[in-house]
């Protein structure tokens, strides 16, 4: 087992590195773009002495590199800094948008996840039958809408006027657990139909292409069930590839959702990142880039690490 | 809109006299004027926003967005308001009055007023509350309009302001959203970050870009306003999911219709459309230093290829009314009446060309919809009506990313808009005299700044009236923006709602007073 432990710590030190590289870059990316933070808050309103004054006020007339490393030593040191628009402090902001995001991403999960892989495990078994072809058809027909789309259906028949759940996801101080779950229902909904397709059809491929191995014929021949040829024979050894689907997928419920935040208002980090880009609040955007990286990271190191175990054949090197 | 010339706003002699101002005033309650039911107490007013970020701080020097300006005029108050009718009248000051050259300014407070807090305003709380945009290292976006004074004093109840020239129409600027009166620290400073104000609701809880939630201020000094218990302002950006909120109930007014979709609206059950139109423009301003637009006629030519009414009927969609190329709207004090509306004449447009000597004129015009709402469909409009005359548009499609900072005012050709301002003096000088700092046109006209400086001035009424309708005159003829149309604020309701007879057209949510000037109906 010591060996996955050095994997783990290895992993965890090369994405200290990603992080690293990716602030740089989302630093570069953020100055590379016309306007700074004074002429871009002040917008229409700006005249070049309260630009001047502005910029003087909050250090940006500093050479760049010195922005950047300052910024990277309070990082460092733990402290994100405060937002140049409003003065909070990034954590703050972050934290209560983070919270949000992941409550909604775990809502979509818990949905998504289960549905797919039985969906997917289905459809391998009666694959090719009337049931296997509305299960793909339908899958690929909600991830080609556009999300917005898709969310805007949902709306039309399931909010709205006499509908049974509200259009807008937003709520005030700590809801309880049923009412968050009823009030999101229609973002968590549209999410999963964005994703099961990519899940689903994952699985029900790696399965199919185990049906054809020998040691599955020897199940079959035995005259084993034909799903429990597939739970207890086909899926433990499908599971590396099932696992960094549902990884990737996972991430991109964190990071790639502004759309749905936008049209069901439901306040997450996506809206906060698109506001600060526009902003150039750059130590907000830096702070989410740090996250979304920081995501990323995390959830593939998990599923190498659970698509090891899942391998007897890499648990017990010799 | 009652009348289109005088009468509504203030004589100078009655803003002098602000006191008799107030005596009128009381009679017949200028918040609310002839009331079509009586206003009952209660319920919370949930307000669907179009414009709201989470960079929105409470810093008034940054107030930008659609929701810090109705959040301010919720939870704040200021020396004079602009009451429904259009006219200026006295909020936090109860009465001011100029010396006769109107460069000293001596406004006198209201007592006893009731910050949130508890504590009682004072003198100083106005000095300190202005002073916040005043001063070098300024970096408020109000900075340019207080530019003007030069030293503010406390003299017990008064306050007493000296301008670097006269200005008749102070203490309209005094009533500018980034100029809300809040309470002074020990310093002589605000606490810029701080929710209190006199204002007729109370911040609860505020997260930018959210929303907020605001409860009724108890001490709140105005008589018969303020009816409802709570306002939540929640920021809704997407135009489909702000319009199913109030359809759907979750809220119960949006402060912006989507003008494409609001005939649809309009037809749903229990949905009234509010449609006011005041100052708010549109524009597409040229650099007059810039050839080809340097040649007058070139701006002549092409201030007549484009359709205004196409413009209104399509980009509008009805909403707004003719624009004749300079910013007073017809509902203000000194609108030119005498001014022939300019309309969609491709023969008079070739004429100018002529005169320009040219046989056709190929332009670019920076557009995106950042300038406003509809400014690519519009310069699409453009082209197709300006290719009869000879006039080759070619739209150039900008991010609407930076576009106030890269493209406005930098490319020689492009569009904007402006919500207007209270008074003709303050828009002219805000865009349009030599110098200004958002003069978009870089236009520099000798009689017109001569015109502007005079008549800020001016105490005959008569007289600055005509000085007035020359300067429209001039900025028609020969300014540098083409301005084809005014455009109307669009909003819902939900019928639940019962707002007074009279709207404010000075600016969107009923002069921005929503939460204090409308009731549930029972």
């Amino acid at each position: 087992m010591s060996h996955i432990w050095m994997m783990i710590a290895q992993r965890l030190a090369l994405g200290l590195v990603t992080l690293l590289v990716v602030s740089l870059i989302i630093f570069l990316g953020t100055e590379l773009l016309p306007g700074d933070f004074a002429q871009e808050i002040l917008g229409q309103a700006a005249t070049p002495e309260t630009v001047a004054a502005l910029r003087e006020q909050l250090g940006l007339n500093d050479p760049m590199h010195i922005r950047y490393v300052g910024w990277l030593t309070d990082v460092l040191r733990g402290d994100l800094g405060e937002s140049l628009a409003n003065g909070q402090s990034v954590a703050d902001l972050i934290g209560r948008r983070l919270g949000n995001t992941l409550s909604l991403a775990l809502y979509a999960a818990a949905i998504a996840v289960p549905l797919s892989l039985s969906l997917g495990i289905l459809a391998a078994l009666f694959r090719n039958s009337f049931f296997d072809r509305v299960a793909n058809a339908s899958a690929l027909t909600s991830i080609s809408f556009p999300e917005f789309f898709v969310a805007y259906i949902l709306i039309f028949w399931l909010a709205g006027a006499g509908g049974p759940f509200p259009s807008m996801a937003n709520f005030r101080g700590d809801p309880s657990l049923g009412d968050f779950l009823y009030r999101t229902f229609l973002p968590a909904l549209t999410l999963t139909l964005v994703v099961t397709a990519h899940m689903m059809r994952m699985t029900r491929a790696a399965i199919i292409n185990l049906l054809a191995s020998p040691y599955i014929e020897m199940a079959r021949l035995k005259g084993m069930k034909p799903m429990r040829v597939i739970i207890r024979h086909a899926l433990p050894n499908a599971l590396a590839p099932i696992i960094n689907v549902v990884a990737l997928n996972l991430a991109y419920l964190i990071t790639g959702v502004v759309v749905v935040e936008v049209v069901f208002v439901y306040p997450g980090l996506g809206q906060l990142m698109v506001d600060s880009v526009s902003a150039r609040d750059m130590p907000v955007v830096q702070g989410i880039s740090l996250v979304f990286a920081a995501a990323f990271v995390l959830l593939n190191l998990t599923a190498d690490v659970l698509a090891t175990l899942s391998n007897p054949r890499l648990i017990h090197r010799r | 809109m009652n009348s289109l010339t005088g009468s509504r706003g203030p004589s100078r002699r009655t803003v002098l006299q602000g006191s008799a101002a107030i005596g009128t005033a009381a009679l017949i309650t200028p918040w609310g004027t002839p009331l079509r039911a009586e206003p009952v107490r209660g319920g919370t007013l949930r307000v669907g926003m179009a414009h709201g970020s989470t960079t929105d701080s409470m810093d008034p020097g940054t107030w930008d967005s659609g929701f810090s300006i109705l959040q301010a005029h919720t939870s704040n108050n200021y020396l004079s308001e602009i009451a429904a009718d259009g006219s200026l009248i006295p909020e936090l000051a109860e009465s001011w009055e100029a010396s006769a050259d109107a460069t000293t300014w001596t406004f006198t407070l209201r007592s006893g007023v009731q910050y949130h807090s508890g504590h009682v305003m004072t003198a100083e709380d106005v000095i300190a509350s202005i002073n916040h945009h005043r001063g070098e290292d300024s970096t408020s976006a109000a900075a340019p309009i207080v530019a003007d004074i030069t030293d503010i004093t406390a003299d017990g109840m008064n306050v007493i302001f000296t301008l670097s020239a006269g200005n008749a129409d102070f203490p309209f600027v005094m009533s500018d959203y980034h100029l809300p009166i809040v309470p002074a620290q020990a310093d002589g400073s605000i606490d810029a970050a701080g929710t209190d104000g006199c204002g007729p609701y109370a911040i609860e809880e505020v997260e930018s870009g959210v929303g907020s939630r605001l409860v009724r201020h108890d001490g709140y000094w105005k008589p018969n306003s303020a009816w409802f218990d709570a306002v939540e302002l929640i920021v809704i950006h997407d135009n489909a999911a702000r319009q199913n909120a109030l359809v759907s109930g979750e809220v119960d007014y949006i402060d912006t219709a989507d003008l494409n979709t609001v005939h649809l609206l309009e037809r749903a059950p229990g949905i009234e459309i509010l449609s006011v139109t005041g100052t708010q423009h549109y524009g597409l301003p040229m650099d007059t230093r810039a050839a080809p637009f340097d040649d007058i006629n070139v701006r002549m030519a092409l201030k007549f290829s484009i359709d205004r009414q196409q413009l209104v009927d399509t980009i509008l969609n009805g909403h707004g009314t003719l624009g004749n190329d300079h910013p007073i709207g017809p509902g203000q004090r000194f609108f030119n009446t005498e001014l022939e509306q300019r309309e969609y004449d491709p023969d008079r447009a070739q004429f100018h060309l002529r005169e320009a000597g040219l046989e056709s004129l190929d332009v670019d015009i920076h557009l995106a919809d950042a300038a406003f709402a509809g400014a690519m469909d519009t310069g699409v409009l453009f082209a197709e009506s300006a290719a009869a005359s000879g006039i080759n548009i070619n739209v150039v499609r900008e991010p609407n990313d930076g576009y106030w900072s890269n493209v406005w005012m930098q490319e020689p050709f492009v569009g904007t808009y402006w919500s207007g301002r209270p008074t003709a003096d303050w828009m002219f000088s805000t865009a349009y005299t030599d110098g200004a700092p958002w003069n978009e046109t870089y236009w520099s006209h000798e009689r017109f700044n001569m015109l502007v400086t005079s008549a800020r001035s001016e105490l005959d009424e008569d007289l600055r009236r005509e000085q007035y309708f020359e300067m429209q005159q001039i900025v028609s003829d020969e300014g540098g923006t083409i301005i084809p149309m005014f455009a109307a604020y669009v909003g819902a309701h939900s019928d639940t709602l019962a707002r007074p007879e009279q709207i404010a057209t000075n600016w969107r949510n009923d002069g921005q007073r929503i939460a204090e000037r409308w009731w549930f109906a029972t």
